[in-house]
């Protein structure tokens, strides 16, 4: 049985958002967030079962932060985004990640799919086997992506540590 | 840098800011036409009603004592699994049940939806309908009126489980002996009803002239 939508969403939006947020940061993860349940909203009376909805929701939410860090990244970075400067609502609460954390900035400066990976590992606690499933690669790949991920960021903190 | 530090980070990335995110996407999935079936509570003096419109109309009402949990889950099985939470979608019927209760509606614009309802149950529902505020049918009647006069007993179950309680007034359908038969949830609802709708005097037990022409 497929529940209401309502309850999917109730059950489901912390973990989507947490996510991506610690992707794509917090002015995109609004955006990313529509996008996400727009288009589980739209195929949802195509699912055949209830079972597993955190994994499917999980992953569209990784393909939409994939597709919005390849928009980001052929973007020139020195212009700010004109959007979230000219958007009231953007301002109006306070941002509950401080996107100038330099752990969440190299979070965010992993390549895609590195940064994906460690994400879903750490930040929402999922195995290798569900990292594997929402990226669509072996759990080999998931570890890898995840260790490689780990090992940059490990560099990245330190060497900000010893500026 | 460990990953413990990567947790505490995520977890100070909750709070409101993902409820703010899920109420703009309702505003989005509205304007998309994507909500199947929206729902909210009415106040009521029995207590909260939850009250669900389909694209076509009223197509669930529900007393407290229904679990809205299970109401909802019928819902998504039986009409679409597009339902979500909506206050703008059930402004006007909510409104229009706050009107009703104080007195100052005696019938509702809303459109009913008979989704929920099939075969000879829809056809005593959509008779059922037509009753006017103020008046009352006996089970026999509707029955006749749905093409089987002799079915007055399945009549009466047809409209014990109606889906849209009072905006179908199946209150107003009663015994042809003057007794008020049953009613969803409890008989005391139908006296409460019945009397707002000055068709049982105060303290009387029975309906004026069931059936008959009033005035």
């Amino acid at each position: 049985m497929i529940p209401p939508f309502q309850t999917f969403l109730d059950e489901y939006r912390e973990a989507v958002y947490r996510y991506l947020v610690a992707t794509v940061g917090p002015t995109e993860a609004e955006d990313c967030f529509q996008d996400t349940f727009l288009a589980a909203l739209r195929a949802y009376p195509k699912l055949r079962h209830g079972s597993n909805l955190k994994s499917w929701v999980l992953t569209i939410a990784t393909r939409k932060a994939i597709d919005a860090g390849r928009r980001a990244a052929r973007r020139p970075t020195s212009i700010p985004d004109v959007e979230s400067v000219s958007d009231p609502a953007a301002g109006a609460e306070p941002d509950p990640v401080d996107p100038a954390d330099p752990l969440w900035e190299a979070v965010r400066g992993l390549p895609p799919r590195q940064r994906a990976a460690v994400v879903h590992r750490f930040v929402l606690d999922r195995s290798y086997v569900e990292v594997a499933e929402a990226m669509g690669t072996t759990e080999e790949t998931a570890r890898q992506n995840v260790h490689l991920g780990l090992k940059k960021l490990r560099e990245e903190v330190t060497s900000h540590e010893h500026e | 840098m460990n990953t413990s530090e990567l947790k505490r980070l995520a977890r100070r990335s909750q709070g409101p800011a993902a409820g703010a995110a899920a109420a703009r996407f309702l505003e989005r999935a509205s304007a998309a036409g994507l909500v199947d079936v929206a729902y909210g509570f009415a106040d009521s003096p029995f207590g909260p009603l939850l009250v669900a419109m389909s694209k076509r109309g009223v197509v669930r009402l529900a007393y407290p004592n229904e679990a809205a949990d299970e109401v909802l889950d019928d819902l998504a099985s039986q009409v679409s699994p597009r339902v979500l939470e909506s206050l703008g979608a059930t402004d006007q019927v909510r409104r229009e049940l706050d009107e009703y209760f104080e007195g100052r509606r005696r019938s509702f614009s809303v459109p009913a939806d008979f989704a929920l309802s099939r075969g000879f149950s829809r056809r005593i529902l959509e008779r059922t309908a037509r009753i006017p505020f103020g008046d009352v049918a006996t089970y026999a009647q509707m029955a006749e009126a749905a093409g089987s006069p002799r079915a007055a007993r399945a009549a009466g179950n047809a409209l014990g489980s109606n889906p849209i309680p009072i905006v179908v007034p199946c209150h107003r359908v009663v015994h042809s002996d003057g007794g008020l038969g049953g009613y969803t949830g409890g008989s005391e609802r139908k006296v409460v009803l019945l009397r707002l709708e000055g068709a049982l005097d105060e303290g009387a037990a029975r309906p004026r002239s069931p059936g008959g022409p009033r005035h």
